[in-house]
């Protein structure tokens, strides 16, 4: 149960701190703004080992963000590395290659299934 | 040789000046159920109007606005000589695919949200100068169209600031005739280019402000009138925040709007209700104003002498990528019955 | 003062007067908005993980598979035009989990179905989900490099 409580609340403090920064900079910053810096900064905080703890911790709530995501591509690199500099290339592609196919193949699917409604 | 028609540094007062016969204008289900809903001739169920794409739902609401105003003046589309219309689309071709259709000469025309005015003006000055005696001018925008033009894809979330417009799906259509005892467009002026270095593309309020209140400036200092003369002054889409600045502009500047002063952006939806926050944006937001309850009012003889100052903001996709600032205009028209 | 730097006043002083007058967002009722949906996308999927570890997926199979059920809701609920109404009112909330990241590549993708399958929706599909992906790849590619010379 403590799982849940805690994927709650870390996943909601992520998305408090996208929705500060898109409320303070009076919408400067948009949706892709958002994807594009939170995965940048999953992947450098998860590069220096600061983001994997998080995740240890709560779970879900750390990893369905898309700091989450970066982290697992740093994840997936770091251990990559250890295999040597190709290693380094493919290792956070490997990690993430189910959620970055998945993206794209439901998202070639649902366009092709639906029309915009606006 | 010196016009006798100029007045001023921006105005042409029109020696015989051209009447409005008929006019026509359809809108969106929202805008439908704003609080002049029943004042527009048809009000859709849906965005696409049976039509396939956003682009072929604007341009097919273009064409029945033009069709109907031909024929609420009971004219046939043959006694038209000419067509004046605009829109937001890239390359306009709302306005191009719709006069396909029609088969009526040409004159495309771009000034964002005020391609309306431009249509008046350049269709009164055409009948004035005994070039062309009937035409028809009609400006449209829809929403999901310019949506994804100007911003995102219509289904990605996004959540607008409080300032943001919502860009009417809208048109409107004058048919402008130099025998008609109709609603007379007396004078115009045109407007220059102003730009106040806004960037937001999510506040054009802002960007436009500055434009409207110069023209107004300029027209009653062309015509040497106060703005008490009109009963009624509308500015096109400045919207909430536009028109709060306008207002404190207008004071700055000397001049009072008192509470003759309206914008069809604030006008055109009920903005408690439809959850909008700073009001309509888009040509057929100004134009279906025009061609509903403003016009209607007119010819009720609720007023007779309004200025129409519909306003645009002359941006791009392109320029707000590369960071440009939003240059607004705005073209101010005198009707007077 | 000549022309151009008088116009920079002019305009300096006219964002002053726009800044007094321009509504802020409704900063504490977003805030409580992203929070709890963002909070319940979240648990969602938590949830979800409990379960496939319950029966008999290991870690990182369930982190996977977690991430593909999320990713598939957020294309769902976009193609039936809900995820864009929910974004609306959740801010951030709905566009920080992955399910956001789906929604921006699915509206990409449909918008551009009418200018074809390969060249609308294909291109289009990478017009968020790229620059998202590029910027992950490079800081993960970096820091893998950096990893190889350190451990060298």
């Amino acid at each position: 149960m403590i799982s849940l409580l805690t994927a709650f609340l870390i996943g909601g403090c992520l998305c408090l701190i996208g929705q500060l920064v898109m409320d303070k900079t009076n919408s400067s910053v948009s949706s892709g703004h958002i994807l594009v810096g939170f995965i940048s900064g999953g992947t450098i905080l998860g590069g220096a080992g600061l983001y994997q703890p998080l995740v240890d911790w709560a779970g879900e709530g750390a990893a369905i963000p898309l700091s989450g995501f970066g982290n697992a591509l740093a994840q997936g690199a770091l251990k990559g590395a250890e295999k040597g500099i190709i290693g380094a290339f493919s290792g956070g592609v490997e990690a993430t290659a189910a959620g970055i196919t998945a993206a794209i193949v439901f998202g070639y699917v649902m366009a092709v299934l639906f029309n915009p409604k606006g | 040789m010196p016009t006798n028609k100029k007045k001023g540094s921006q105005t042409v007062v029109f020696n015989k000046p051209p009447g409005i016969a008929s006019w026509a204008s359809i809108v969106g289900p929202k805008e439908g159920k704003g609080p002049w809903g029943s004042y527009f001739d048809w009000r859709l169920n849906d965005y696409l109007f049976g039509e396939e794409t956003w682009e072929k739902a604007e341009s097919k609401l273009l064409r029945e606005t033009i069709k109907l105003a031909i024929s609420k003046g009971n004219y046939q589309e043959s006694d038209m000589e000419l067509l004046i219309a605009g829109d937001l689309l890239n390359q306009t071709i709302a306005s191009n695919f719709a006069a396909r259709e029609l088969s009526l000469p040409l004159l495309g025309i771009f000034g964002a949200c005020s391609t309306i005015a431009e249509g008046l003006i350049i269709g009164s000055m055409l009948i004035d100068g005994d070039c062309i005696q009937r035409l028809v001018t009609a400006s449209s925008s829809h929403h999901y169209a310019a949506e994804r033009q100007f911003r995102l894809p219509t289904e990605q979330g996004t959540q607008p600031p409080p300032t943001a417009q919502w860009t009417a799906t809208a048109a409107g259509a004058v048919v402008l005739d130099g025998l008609s005892a109709g609603p007379k467009i007396t004078a115009v002026t045109i407007g220059k280019v102003v730009d106040m270095g806004i960037t937001d593309a999510a506040d054009m309020g802002s960007a436009m402000a500055p434009a409207a209140v110069d023209s107004i400036k300029q027209h009653l200092q062309d015509m040497q009138r106060p703005l008490s003369y009109y009963e009624l002054v509308v500015t096109g889409d400045l919207g909430n925040m536009g028109k709060t600045i306008a207002e404190k502009l207008l004071s700055q500047a000397g001049i009072e709007p008192y509470s003759n002063y309206e914008d069809c952006g604030v006008s055109l939806f009920d903005l408690e209700q439809s959850g909008i926050n700073s009001g309509a944006s888009g040509c057929g937001c100004s134009a279906s104003m025009l061609c509903g309850p403003l016009l209607k009012k007119i010819t009720d003889g609720d007023i007779h002498k309004l200025l129409f100052v519909a306003t645009g903001a002359l941006m791009s996709p392109i320029s707000s990528w590369q960071g440009e600032s939003i240059p607004g205009i705005a073209h101010a028209v005198a009707i007077e019955y | 003062m000549n022309d151009d730097e008088l116009k920079q006043v002019e305009i300096a002083d006219y964002k002053n007067q726009i800044e007094k007058i321009k509504p802020q967002p409704k900063l504490l009722k977003n805030c409580i908005w992203a929070f709890t949906i963002g909070g319940f996308i979240c648990l969602l999927a938590q949830i979800i993980f409990n379960y496939l570890l319950t029966s008999g997926l290991d870690k990182i199979q369930a982190g996977n598979a977690v991430a593909v059920i999320m990713i598939f809701l957020g294309a769902l609920l976009t193609g039936l035009g809900v995820y864009d109404k929910i974004v609306e009112k959740a801010g951030a909330g709905a566009i920080v989990p992955i399910t956001g990241f789906a929604n921006a590549i699915v509206a990409s993708a449909m918008e551009f179905k009418r200018e074809g399958y390969v060249f609308g929706v294909g291109a289009k599909i990478f017009s968020v989900a790229g620059p998202t992906l590029l910027f992950g790849f490079v800081f993960s590619a970096l820091i893998g490099l950096i990893k190889v010379f350190v451990n060298a």
